[in-house]
């Protein structure tokens, strides 16, 4: 794709350098499609991803992009295809474009998010029931599953809050991006990704077995166990430093 | 997919694979690790930042004189965004004690620990709060926890992966607060992974000398920084978070001290003032830059924004010679081109194969030293493999970590990756990643102590915009640490300093004082910074822009 190769236009005083990763040029010839962007005609690049398509055809994002790989959820996208009724979901970053697709990016998803003190709450089904009561509406569709751009279980997940199973909450959600989804296409308006950011929070926080290790090695630093090692590495000179570090062990 | 010409060389890795299995069995490296002068020569000759055109002298500013990145160099010679005198510096738009430039993991550290000590702040960030590199690390954080391990000794492996230049005191706060970082993290919400026993989960990085890199599958940035960013949003009357809002440019008090920034919405395209006891930078790094043309790993808003605020207001920055390339960045498909492959494969067994499916380099040199040596392979010895659009690629053969891991490793350990790459019709536990070296991380930075002061009063510096914890090349996993170590330390160091602190009148003349020095050293540009976002639109397209006004990058 065009996009993540380009160098952003601002430098005069240092002359273009030919570009280390493209030696030896040989784009073929570029094979084309026309899509929607927000409803307009636009013929971009075969193999562009959404974001690079939007990009490609003028516009200067904003919202809507993030990361650009995958893991922040800024660039939700809905949209169809020609001669098929369905709504399709995807990331703007990682989708390809098709010939006729009508598309529209959801940059931000109104959301609620209320408001807790994670150290208040206990690790069962009340906490669900108090703060998004309105996952009991579910009525197991199957909606959100489908529309999940990294194709978890979000139903499950759902499901799994309303038993309480915290566990499975954490599991089914954990490669969530927020990137809400779900959320809009949900006939029970219920707001999947917090939901499992919760579910996680309660598992780490109180349910995640706790390492005995950590506990002991908190203690040595608080009773100062290593300030007269850290005294001698910090003084010591950069030859005798380079002598330790060669001289370690690897485990 | 991969494309028909790339078969044969597919075909040789397939072929190949069975030997260096063997090889990986024996116990014994892969292929002989490089001594100090063979290191010496592929860096001279192949990385990035050796070449002369890689750096030049800046000519203004606290480190006039210096020979830096050239790209950096040239943010910081360019004009400020703003006119000192079209703002009323008598009525700030708002009051707060911290302000907070970006909202990365850095930033949202800092205004948690800011609020326990009793300060409200504001984050000021580009894009939405948690769009930053942060969300994207997935090989994960290092931290002395097991018990054959040792604080100092996490100490003795940070100094020599940075060339022993860091700066001795940052190390030691970055590898003392290691542990504890782990557990305010978990006490938070963090789902550490972990082992049958209980014990932390920990991996090799490159460079490390015990195992200490704690992972929360292949998501742990996005795990640690959603958990943040909840905990942020659950304090609504502590923190105020202003989205799309950019801190363009500092504003000082008339006794010198730091006293807050202008803030742009980048959509009304209003400015703001904002008024503040403290400042923290936590802008984090400049992949987006794209120093030597190279890709990025790094997110959008990447654009080295607060070293050249910090710089305009006189701020040193530290070991800005130095770029990080990532040796296995995505080479195919184009799509995906630059994205982080994570060092974790080949800490799993991944390895490294030119286009007759050979092993040329050990797996896990120094990323400069394998970086460089990928380059050679392929540009130099011209074993690697191009791709239609004229990229340069080695293999990185992950079929291998299955084989040696067990069947379904890589489905349940890099679920990240293998999705990343299904959607093109890959199958990473079937046939190899193409890889080239990618633009990751900005080593140096704005100078700071271990309480994360500048050199100018009330301006803090945590994260990746910061300069001297890594010397002149970080290690794997020290990173995540860094942002929660310093981002807790400035937020606490700076909620102090904010109860005592007076400030005087504001000002702007550091602004104006910097063009005037621009004209003086007579250089002429319309480059514009903070860059704040890049710019992709294509060239027929700007062609036919014939009414539009560009500041900068920006339209
Ligand atoms: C793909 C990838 C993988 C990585 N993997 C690892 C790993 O496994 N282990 C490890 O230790 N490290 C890793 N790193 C590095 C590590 O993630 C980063 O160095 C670290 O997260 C930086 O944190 P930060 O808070 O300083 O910056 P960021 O998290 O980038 O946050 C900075 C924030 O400031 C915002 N901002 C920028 N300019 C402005 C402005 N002018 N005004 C307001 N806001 C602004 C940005 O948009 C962003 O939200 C990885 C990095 C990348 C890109
Ligand atoms: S879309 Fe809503 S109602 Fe349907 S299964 Fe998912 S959570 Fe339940
Ligand atoms: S669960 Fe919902 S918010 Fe999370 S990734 Fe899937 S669709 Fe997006
Ligand atoms: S931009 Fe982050 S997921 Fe697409």
């Amino acid at each position: 794709m065009m996009a993540n190769k380009k160098a952003p236009a601002k430098k005069k005083a240092a002359p273009a350098k030919p570009r280390p990763v493209k030696t030896k040029p040989q784009e073929p010839p570029k094979e084309m499609v026309m899509v929607y962007i927000m409803g307009k005609a636009h013929r971009v690049p075969a193999d562009a991803t959404i974001m690079g398509a939007i990009e490609y055809a003028g516009y200067q994002i904003k919202r809507g992009a993030g990361c650009r790989e995958g893991f922040c959820g800024a660039c939700a996208t809905v949209y169809r295809l020609p001669g098929d009724y369905k709504i399709y979901t995807g990331l703007a970053c990682t989708t390809l474009v098709q010939e006729g697709m009508w598309l529209s990016q959801l940059p931000v998803i109104p959301a609620q998010k209320p408001v807790y003190d994670i150290k208040k709450l206990e690790p069962n089904v009340a906490a669900f029931q108090v703060l998004y009561p309105e996952i009991f509406r579910c009525v197991a569709c199957n909606t959100c599953t489908k529309a999940c751009p990294q194709s978890l279980e979000v139903m499950d997940y759902i499901q799994a809050a309303i038993r309480g199973d915290i566990e499975k909450v954490m599991d089914l959600s954990f490669d969530c991006l927020s990137c809400g989804l779900c959320a809009i296409r949900c006939p029970a308006e219920i707001v999947h990704y917090n939901v499992g950011i919760l579910g996680r929070r309660l598992y780490g926080r109180y349910l995640a077995p706790k390492s005995p290790e950590l506990e002991a090695r908190l203690k040595e630093i608080q009773q100062k166990k290593y300030d007269k090692e850290y005294k001698e590495l910090m003084s010591a000179k950069r030859d005798v430093l380079k002598k330790r570090y060669y001289a370690r062990d690897t485990e | 997919m991969y494309p028909e010409y790339m078969r044969d060389s597919l075909k040789l890795v397939d072929e190949t694979r069975q030997k260096r299995l063997e090889l990986e069995k024996s116990g014994k490296p892969v292929f002989a690790p490089m001594t100090a002068e063979e290191r010496d020569d592929v860096l001279n000759k192949f990385h990035p930042d050796y070449k002369k055109e890689s750096r030049r002298v800046v000519h203004i500013g606290p480190n006039k004189g210096e020979e830096i990145t050239t790209e950096v160099a040239d943010i910081l010679e360019s004009h400020s965004r703003i006119r000192a005198e079209l703002f009323n510096l008598d009525k700030p738009d708002y009051e707060t004690d911290i302000l907070i430039v970006g909202g990365g993991g850095a930033g949202c550290a800092a205004a948690i620990i800011a609020m326990q000590n009793g300060a409200k702040s504001i984050i000021s960030t580009k894009l939405r709060m948690g769009d930053a590199n942060s969300m994207m690390s997935q090989g994960g954080m290092q931290a002395a926890v097991p018990a054959k391990d040792s604080p100092t000794r996490h100490y003795l492996d940070a100094m020599g992966g940075g060339h022993f230049d860091n700066k001795p005191d940052l190390v030691r706060a970055m590898t003392e607060d290691g542990p504890e970082v782990v557990k305010w993290l978990e006490d938070l919400g963090v789902v550490w992974d972990k082992n049958p026993d209980h014990s932390m989960y920990v991996l090799h990085g490159g460079g490390t000398s015990r195992k200490r890199m704690h992972s929360c599958r292949d998501y742990t940035g996005a795990i640690i920084m959603r958990t943040l960013m909840d905990e942020v949003r659950n304090h609504p009357d502590e923190i105020t978070v202003l989205e799309f809002m950019p801190t363009v440019e500092l504003i000082m008090d008339k006794k010198g001290h730091c006293a807050g920034g202008v803030l742009y919405n980048m959509e009304t395209e209003e400015y703001f003032m904002v008024r503040a006891k403290a400042t923290i930078i936590a802008t984090g790094g400049y992949g987006r830059l794209h120093i030597r043309g190279f890709d990025t790993t790094n997110h959008y808003g990447a654009t080295g924004d607060g070293l050249i605020m910090a710089y305009r207001a006189g701020a040193k920055l530290m070991y800005m010679d130095s770029v990080q390339y990532h040796p296995t960045g995505a080479s195919f498909p184009e799509q995906i081109a630059g994205f982080l492959i994570t060092e974790k494969i080949r800490g799993a067994g991944g390895q490294p194969l030119n286009r007759h499916g050979e092993l040329f380099v050990f797996p896990r040199e120094p990323r400069d030293v394998e970086s460089a040596a990928f380059i050679r392979e392929c540009l130099e010895r011209h074993n690697g493999i191009q791709t239609p659009s004229g990229r340069w690629g080695v293999w990185l053969d992950s079929p291998l970590i299955d084989i040696i891991q067990g069947a379904g490793y890589l489905y349940k350990n890099f679920p990240a990756m293998v999705r990343q790459f299904i959607r093109y019709q890959i199958d990473i536990t079937k046939e190899p990643m193409l890889v080239y070296p990618s633009l990751h991380y900005q080593n140096g930075g704005v100078e700071i102590n271990a309480k994360c002061e500048s050199n100018i009063p009330g301006l803090y510096v945590a994260g990746e915009a910061s300069g001297g914890v890594h010397g002149r090349n970080r290690l794997m996993g020290n990173s995540v640490l860094d942002y929660n170590v310093f981002g807790r330390r400035a937020g606490k160091y700076a909620a102090e300093y904010t109860k005592h602190v007076k400030l005087d009148k504001l000002s702007l003349k550091h602004i104006t004082a910097y063009e005037n020095e621009l004209k003086k050293a007579r250089i002429k540009t319309d480059r514009m910074a903070p860059v704040l976002l890049p710019s992709y639109t294509p060239e027929d397209v700007r062609k036919r822009q014939l009414t539009a006004h560009y500041e900068g990058t920006l339209r």
